[in-house]
């Protein structure tokens, strides 16, 4: 009877036990320490949009049968930008066969991008004798949908292509081509038939669907219904995504949440914040930024803080790889937002790779690779006494 | 055509015409088979290692197990909630065909209907207890779990990680081969040796985005065709010391790739090859069973495909059972109380990344608490809790999950 009794109190605490469940499971990650999610504000229908683009971003794995390749560099969207962060170097695509603003004279030989990975049976592309190119690594992709809606008038006003104002920093637009399926949005300036490009290093990329299209496309090896030339044969083939797939995509990418910063009310990430403008990285990496009209509302007509001015600035001769794409110059770079700095190491696995292609592997070194135009403020850096330097560490960690 | 629509329609028809025949009868008549004594068991005898019922003159008997559990998990905080799942429902036949050939199929649905798997169905012919061949769809030896998976022989609701799903479990194919025991006082030896269907391209292109050798289970062709016309050789060899343990040492492997088609050469000859060790023993003293088993899986992927699908896997699992009480609980004769153990661990992608050199991450890590009460040794209630840290390839901070589930397991 004793035994009897000791099991059934046994089993029924432990059945009680199993009803206090969340208590015994894994607690969520504090918000401002996750990338993903989406932006508030969302409607009911927005947020089923959003819904569906994550799990194809998050979930959805590219198999042979699906339209992988033949030639590819990855096979999913999640497997470059894990947890909606910049990426590993694992990851990293070449862009090759353009070396100015002329154009890209390799487009007959594979460009703009050199397919690495091939399914079995295939050979991957090799880099043509002779071809410039660069290495990037995958971007963060959150906050994405506030820089789309920057009115292009607030870029070009704020553009100094002739360094007029005497400060040693340019920065300008980069004129592109689009392709057809682009809608230009309301209020977008053109010349010459060119739009202003935003998006990827050397802001080539006219919008967040542009973006969609090209990586399925490009990195995947996907046809899409906007895109339906397969990269491999260079012959129009059959959608192998759904288009409805193709454009919550681009949504999911638009909504998603800005980075939140963190810490701070902490006073070194006060003070880095001061030497930040003190030591004028601000003024590329411009802090605040306002979105105007947006199909979407919860984007409208928002102030947020990217740390970007979307343009393109010469960053001197160390970062100029031979290679460039729209109309900007092989030595000039669009300012990569910092929002976000602090979490990469969450999705790169435990370090930094930064700059256009990784090679700096710590904040420092990044600051210290930048030339050209930001020559003067990594001098500034170089200049403040180590305490200093660490709170301005400590304030881009917090971004 | 033999597929698995045709057997369930045998297998109903069999239960029926059982039903019919006996429907004026006592069910008492009906009578639990005899199995080996547990003194003469290995794990490879597990697949006749099971209660199954027969009536006399009939020369059919049948049985099965269902198990069915609620859980409760969470993932970085996001919860599904309360769970409920009906997981298996598996019907075993066997038949003594003739003298020294016998029959035994089993046939399983998962989850609910949405799997309808023939595990097993192979006739066995005994010249010698040394050499018997057995044919038709056929559990590949490799490792333990694969052969000894019925729910209600283990402790945790869950199937071990490494068997499941870096081994398959209940990997079953269409093949033949041959297999024997010896015995000498305390020592057993066996062996296991067959030549089946193998695995396809889908173990390097899946949704798991992994080498993954269970995808090939996606495909229900594989029981009509083998994807390359290479066959899959499986061998197991066990010795037992009935005081010790049993070892096993099991080998799998054959051409995965679809290297051609009509005659025309596709790619290359790439082959699967898994190793794999497993053990158990009871500690007599203290009646604690342990079982375990590691395995490593080596794939041949090509050089220039993505490093997502890994060249090399290793994982195994350790299961510790201690019986606590035992005796007549809550009026149960034979019952007994358990506090079991489980330690796992997986690295889905044993390498280096050519760009960096870092390990390559995709690695799970699991423990898992039970208790467990079982009224009578073919039923069980079982109380598990698991925690589970999980990286991606990159190696990335782990995704946590956690969590209880309670459910039952029993044979009929």
């Amino acid at each position: 009877m004793k035994k009897t009794n000791l099991a059934l109190f046994a089993i029924m605490s432990l059945i009680l036990l199993g009803q206090a469940c969340d208590k015994f499971e894994p607690s969520e990650p504090a918000e401002e320490d996750l990338l993903d999610g989406p932006m508030e504000d969302l409607t009911y229908e927005e947020n089923q949009r959003f819904l569906d683009g994550d799990r194809t971003f998050n979930d959805e794995v590219f198999t042979i049968e699906k339209g992988l390749g033949p030639l590819f560099v990855t096979n999913s969207c999640v497997s470059c930008h894990a947890g909606d962060g910049k990426g590993h170097i694992f990851g990293s695509l070449i862009r090759f066969g353009q070396s100015d603003e002329t154009g890209n004279k390799f487009l007959h030989l594979g460009g703009p991008q050199l397919q690495t990975r091939a399914i079995p049976g295939y050979q991957p592309e090799v880099l043509p004798p002779g071809a410039p190119y660069a290495v990037f690594t995958p971007p963060a992709v959150t906050g994405l949908g506030l820089l789309e809606f920057v009115p292009d008038s607030y870029l070009l006003t704020t553009a100094d292509p002739e360094d007029k104002d005497g400060d040693g920093i340019s920065g300008r637009v980069n004129w592109i081509d689009v392709p057809d399926f682009v809608q230009p949005r309301l209020g977008s300036i053109s010349q010459n038939g060119r739009y202003i490009g935003r998006f990827g290093k050397k802001a080539s990329v006219y919008d967040l669907l542009q973006q969609t299209v090209d990586a399925l496309a490009q990195d995947i090896g996907i046809a899409s219904v906007y895109n339906p030339i397969d990269v491999y044969s260079g012959l129009e083939i059959d959608p192998e995504i759904a288009t409805e797939k193709v454009n919550n995509l681009a949504f999911y990418l638009q909504t998603l949440k800005a980075p939140l910063p963190r810490n701070q009310d902490d006073d070194e990430v006060i003070a880095g914040k001061a030497l930040f403008t003190q030591i004028n990285c601000s003024s590329c990496h411009t802090p605040t930024l306002k979105t105007g009209d947006a199909p979407i509302a919860a984007l409208a007509n928002k102030e947020f803080h990217p740390y970007t001015d979307l343009l393109l600035h010469d960053m001197g001769p160390e970062l100029d790889d031979g290679y460039t794409e729209g109309t900007a110059k092989s030595n000039e770079w669009r300012t990569a937002p910092l929002w976000g700095l602090g979490l990469s190491p969450d999705s790169q696995g435990g370090r930094y790779f930064l700059m256009h292609d990784g090679r700096a592997k710590s904040i420092e070194q990044a600051i210290e690779m930048h030339g050209g135009e930001a020559a003067n403020s990594r001098d500034k850096y170089q200049k403040l006494a180590k305490e200093d330097k660490n709170k301005l560490l400590k304030f881009l960690k917090s971004l | 055509m033999f597929n698995t629509k045709t057997f369930l329609l045998l297998f109903i028809c069999c239960g029926i015409s059982l039903s019919k025949l006996y429907a004026q009868i006592d069910s008492g008549l009906l009578k639990r088979t005899t199995t080996d004594s547990v003194k003469n068991k290995m794990n490879m005898d597990a697949v006749y290692d099971r209660p199954l019922l027969a009536a006399d003159k009939i020369p059919i008997a049948i049985g099965g197990y269902m198990e069915a559990n609620w859980q409760h998990l969470g993932e970085d905080g996001i919860s599904e909630g309360h769970q409920f799942q009906f997981r298996r429902f598996t019907m075993f036949m066997s038949s003594t065909i003739g003298k020294r050939i016998k029959f035994m199929s089993e046939l399983e649905f998962e989850d609910g209907t949405r799997e309808i798997n023939i595990e097993f169905a192979a006739v066995d012919f005994e010249f010698n207890p040394l050499l018997n061949l057995r044919g038709g769809i056929i559990l590949n030896p490799i490792g333990a779990f694969n052969q000894n998976h019925d729910g209600p022989k283990w402790e945790f609701t869950d199937r071990p990680i490494s068997a499941t799903q870096m081994l398959p479990a209940t990997w079953s194919t269409p093949g033949f081969g041959l297999y024997g025991k010896h015995y000498n006082k305390d020592w057993m030896f066996g062996y296991e040796a067959y030549i089946s269907s193998g695995f396809d391209g889908s173990i390097i292109d899946n949704e798991q985005s992994r080498t993954y050798l269970g995808a090939t289970k996606e495909n229900i062709d594989r029981f009509e065709e083998s994807p390359n016309g290479a066959p899959l050789y499986t061998t197991k060899l066990a010795i037992k010391n009935n005081k010790i343990g049993e070892l096993g040492i099991s080998y799998m492997g054959g051409i995965y790739s679809e290297y051609q088609d009509d005659g025309l050469d596709l790619d290359d000859k790439r082959s699967v090859n898994v190793f794999a060790l497993d053990f158990n023993t009871t500690i007599r003293r203290f009646n604690t069973f342990i079982t375990g088993e590691w395995a490593w899986v080596n794939v041949d992927v090509p050089q220039t495909y993505t490093q997502q699908y890994g060249q090399k896997q290793q994982g195994g699992f350790i299961d510790v059972v201690q019986p606590v009480l035992r005796g007549k609980l809550l009026g149960w004769e034979n019952a007994s109380l358990n506090l079991a153990c489980r330690l796992e661990y997986v690295d889905w992608n044993k390498g280096k990344f050519k760009e960096t050199g870092d390990n390559i991450g995709d690695d799970t890590k699991s423990i898992m608490g039970s208790i467990s009460f079982r009224p009578n040794t073919q039923t069980v209630l079982r109380l598990n809790y698991r925690h589970q840290r999980t990286r991606d390839y990159i190696a990335n901070p782990p995704v946590l999950l956690g969590g209880f589930n309670f459910g039952l397991s029993t044979y009929f």
